[in-house]
């Protein structure tokens, strides 16, 4: 009963806070309601007794990534308030209406068994010996060794080019001169 | 067989000579780029004759063909074409007397050439020619000797048009160029007819696989490949462009236009014997096409005033021989007359090229006469080349034709040994003719003294090089001579340009030892012997008989000579009247327009053929075939224009139509899943 | 009554919908990427869920590397979205941005 009511609870924060970043005029406030939905996401995956995700999503996200987010947003200064109205005029309608049928759709598409998939296809979550770390630890070094160390590479790319995107160039400065 | 390895280096000297003159002629400059290209010319003569001895040394029962393979060429599937040449006694005949007689007419255009503004570039271009022609005569397969069957077309056309400024001269060569074409068609397609029906283009595979060719298909590649012949070797119907070839310069009419590359068309028919000897038909047709061109060309040369003319047509005729001689299968002889007849028409072209010069520009040769007093060595050589050619013993012109004739003879083609013998006495009289109007006789060349106006006249023909005549190079006949413009003596050509005239009379001489029709010591044709291995030999029924024949021939070529003497003995009392014209009266006419071929065939390409091309280009290609490009251009461009709207730029226009696609996905899962 | 798997599915398929209305209807390019992230927390929310709904130990191993690609596509994404507003200093949303114009 009490996961219930926590369930209840983080669910009405999550897509409260989501609503939130899609409606907020401010792009900061935006931010913040991120911060909500993804701090509500985590609690999610604590009931399901997922604790190394929702830590790694607390660390990465909650705090790392929407850092991030707000460094940028007032790096460049945009923490204006902006018009919600939208210049397309069938933009809106046809947004939410799709939005709408697809989320009908992905339920009647859960509805069914054969989404679900086989039990237990790649190795066991919930083993005789060692919590939920050690598990997806033990998957991630050997099962999964290769593409997560592909996700290293991945990171290191990501932030060479970051660098080289986001450097202010030569060029630049005597195109602005 | 070591040193036959190096036969490359034959083709490879001028080519190499060539590429040089080509890259950087101009800053080498006269005279020595023409010194270079004589040169090499000469290195690959010494070769030649170097593989002439290592061949002639190969032990007896050796095989008689050597094939070297310098690169694989090109192989596509099973169809591999090695670039590979092939010493064999056709090959080997064929190099020495192209190259020796290259490198005469090399030195002599240094003399010649000289002071052109192109000078480097016509020694390229002749290296180059001589280059091809090499590696056409080596080739060991039909595709290398198209290479360079291609390649001396170009170059003919190339030198035809040297001096391009002059209308005259670019229009003859694209004639040759066209003309020669067709020839090539008819090659090419005997190669594609081979290729289907034998796998292969290497000679010796082919001439082993004709045995298992229908009767039908030897006579078809037979055939084309005497179209190709026909056109290179300009015999009847592809004739015409050779008398226009003359444009050239003149080393170059003697060079190509007399004694290498039209021999190509008797070379091809030589290489490819197999093909003919398995076909009577084509045998025959080679012989007729030969013995008609024979004579009709001979006519035609009667009465041309054009002192290279006389002698183009001199060579069509002469080249009908020696098709006369391939269709009856006597082809020693065949190959013994190109010889011959290399080196007499060679030093008669480069004598009336002297000729040419010596008297400022002037070609015809009603206004020439007595020339022999101011250039008497250039006129030993020519006299001595015209006794060989109307077949006087003992010089090489008697010996070849005789035995072409006596060939025909015995192997029982009497219409055509009447044929040939007319055409020999023609020859005889043609040639006496030429010879007496421009080196005896009266002098007819000097202007009228009117003082100042010569001395103009004749500076304007100096420049005639370069003037720009829009006149065909086919002058209809019969055209009034034109005022003689020498104001001073025709002189002596240079030391360069003698020499090559006297060393091609002497060769013209005894040019005939190597085809002596004695048992026992027919050098060229015991040589030539073991490339015509199964060919059926031509014996005479006896000595007496052959003996017969030949003086039958020498008769009629002394009463030609007579003729003609009585004639022109004392040259022409006025350039307009040629007695020759008053005693042929109409016939004259027709001789001397050489039959209207030319103008019928301009008159049918100028008439039906370009209407019809015009309405094929108006209706055909501006309506049906532009019509269908820019219809589907158009098509494209106004898809585009509509298609152009989508692309609005902005990016969550995109992104809600991949949204839209990501719901059809959905719809498609779930539906899929009821 | 404790939740089960489908209580979790619906919560990430309305804040899937939630997200993708968000990106479509923002002008702000920040915004728009907000909004992808929290459709990549949908996603990531589903996997758990599925992982937990059959005892799998790939469903989570599978949000790790979600995580990872949307660290590394920020990092990027914010670059690019930096040097942008570098060029253009005023009018820098995502309808400004038409350079592609056809």
């Amino acid at each position: 009963m009490f996961v219930t009511i926590l369930f209840v609870v983080f669910a009405l924060i999550a897509l409260g806070c989501a609503i939130g970043v899609v409606i907020s005029r401010n792009p900061v406030h935006s931010a913040l309601w991120l911060v909500g939905t993804l701090l509500a996401i985590a609690g999610f995956f604590v009931l399901q007794k997922a604790y190394l995700l929702s830590a790694v999503q607390v660390i990465v996200y909650a705090s790392a990534i929407v850092v991030l987010f707000l460094f940028v947003i007032m790096l460049l200064g945009v923490d204006r308030e902006e018009s919600l109205g939208d210049p397309l005029r069938i933009q809106r309608p046809l947004a939410i209406g799709l939005g709408l049928i697809g989320f009908v759709l992905l339920v009647g598409i859960m509805g069914n068994r054969w989404a679900t998939g086989a039990e237990t296809a790649t190795g066991p979550l919930r083993g005789e010996a060692g919590g939920n770390v050690e598990h997806v630890a033990r998957a991630l070094f050997t099962t999964y060794l290769w593409p997560f160390e592909l996700t290293s590479a991945l990171l290191v790319v990501g932030v060479v080019g970051g660098v080289a995107l986001a450097r202010r160039s030569n060029a630049d400065e005597e195109e602005a001169a | 067989m070591g040193t036959l390895d190096l036969i490359w280096l034959v083709p490879a000297f001028p080519a190499f000579g060539a590429a040089v003159l080509l890259l950087f002629g101009k800053r080498i400059g006269e005279p020595i780029s023409g010194w270079i290209a004589t040169g090499l010319m000469f290195l690959s003569f010494l070769t030649s004759i170097v593989m002439a001895v290592a061949f002639v040394g190969l032990p007896s029962e050796a095989e008689h063909r050597h094939v070297v393979t310098v690169f694989d060429w090109f192989a596509s599937g099973g169809f591999e074409v090695k670039m590979g040449f092939l010493a064999d006694p056709i090959s080997i005949t064929w190099i020495l007397f192209v190259t020796g007689i290259a490198t005469l007419i090399h030195l002599y255009s240094i003399g010649y050439m000289h002071g052109d503004a192109r000078f480097s570039r016509f020694f390229a271009y002749l290296n180059l020619f001589v280059a091809s022609m090499l590696v056409l005569v080596l080739g060991s397969s039909f595709l290398v000797t198209f290479l360079g069957w291609e390649g001396v077309g170009l170059c003919s056309y190339l030198l035809i048009s040297f001096w391009f400024e002059r209308n005259s001269a670019a229009v003859a060569g694209k004639k040759a160029f066209v003309t020669t074409r067709i020839g090539d068609f008819g090659f090419m397609l005997a190669m594609f007819l081979i290729f289907a029906h034998l796998g292969t283009l290497d000679y010796g595979a082919a001439s082993e696989g004709v045995s298992e060719l229908a009767g039908g298909t030897a006579t078809a590649i037979a055939l084309l490949l005497f179209l190709g012949a026909v056109g290179k070797s300009a015999q009847i119907p592809l004739h015409f462009w050779l008398p226009d070839a003359m444009e050239g310069p003149t080393p170059v009419s003697a060079l190509i236009h007399a004694a290498t590359m039209v021999t190509a068309g008797i070379f091809i028919v030589a290489r490819a014997h197999p093909f003919f000897e398995a076909s009577q038909v084509s045998q025959d047709v080679v012989m007729w096409v030969g013995a008609i061109t024979a004579i009709t060309a001979a006519t035609v040369a009667l009465v041309q005033n054009d002192i290279k003319r006389v002698l183009a047509y001199s060579t069509v005729s002469q080249l009908g021989y020696m098709f006369l001689a391939l269709g009856v299968g006597a082809y020693g002889a065949a190959i013994g007359l190109v010889v011959a007849h290399a080196f007499f028409k060679a030093a008669l072209f480069l004598g009336s090229g002297t000729v040419i010069h010596g008297t400022g520009e002037n070609q015809d040769i009603r206004t020439m006469g007595g020339l022999r007093r101011y250039m008497p060595l250039t006129a030993l050589g020519f006299i001595v080349a015209w006794l060989a050619i109307a077949g006087l013993p003992p010089f090489a012109g008697f010996w070849a034709k005789d035995e072409v004739l006596a060939k025909a003879f015995f192997h029982g083609d009497y219409a055509v040994w009447v044929i040939g013998l007319l055409a020999a006495v023609l020859t005889a009289f043609y040639m006496t003719r030429e010879t007496f109007l421009v080196f005896l006789g009266n002098e007819r060349f000097r202007a009228a003294a009117h003082g100042e106006d010569a001395h103009e006249a004749h500076a304007d023909h100096d420049a005639g090089h370069h003037e720009i005549s829009t006149e065909s190079p086919t002058v209809a006949y019969p055209a009034a001579p034109k005022e003689p413009w020498l104001t001073h003596d025709p002189h002596e050509g240079a030391p360069t340009m003698i020499a090559p005239v006297l060393v091609l009379a002497f060769l013209a001489v005894i040019g005939g030892l190597i085809i002596l029709p004695f048992k026992g010591i027919e050098i060229l044709g015991h040589f030539l012997e073991p490339a015509f291995e199964g060919v059926k030999p031509i014996y005479p029924t006896s000595f007496l008989a052959g003996f017969g024949l030949s003086v039958v021939a020498v008769g009629l070529a002394v009463t030609g000579i007579a003729v003609a003497i009585s004639m022109y003995r004392r040259g022409l009392d006025d350039p307009d009247d040629d007695p020759v014209n008053r005693r042929l009266g109409a016939l004259g006419r027709v001789f001397g327009n050489a039959y209207y071929v030319d103008s019928t065939i301009g008159r049918l390409v100028g008439g039906p053929v370009r209407a019809f091309a015009d309405w094929t280009a108006r209706v055909v290609d501006q309506g049906i075939i532009d019509g269908a490009v820019n219809g589907v251009a158009s098509g494209v461009s106004a898809i585009g224009g509509g298609l152009r709207r989508l692309q609005s730029g902005i990016v969550r226009q995109y992104a809600i139509v991949a949204f839209a696609g990501v719901v059809a996905l959905l719809v498609y899962v779930l539906v899929r899943s009821l | 009554m404790t939740p089960t798997a489908t209580w979790y599915l619906v919560v990430a398929a309305l804040l899937f919908s939630i997200g993708g209305v968000g990106m479509l209807v923002r002008r702000n390019v920040i915004v728009m990427f907000m909004c992808v992230e929290l459709m990549l927390n949908a996603v990531n929310l589903s996997f758990v869920a599925f992982s937990t709904q059959l005892d799998d130990v790939g469903g989570q191993v599978s949000v790790f590397f979600v995580l990872v690609v949307a660290a590394a596509e920020v990092a990027i994404g914010l670059a690019l979205i930096v040097a942008v507003f570098r060029r253009r200093r005023s009018g820098a949303t995502a309808d400004d941005i038409a350079e592609l114009r056809g």
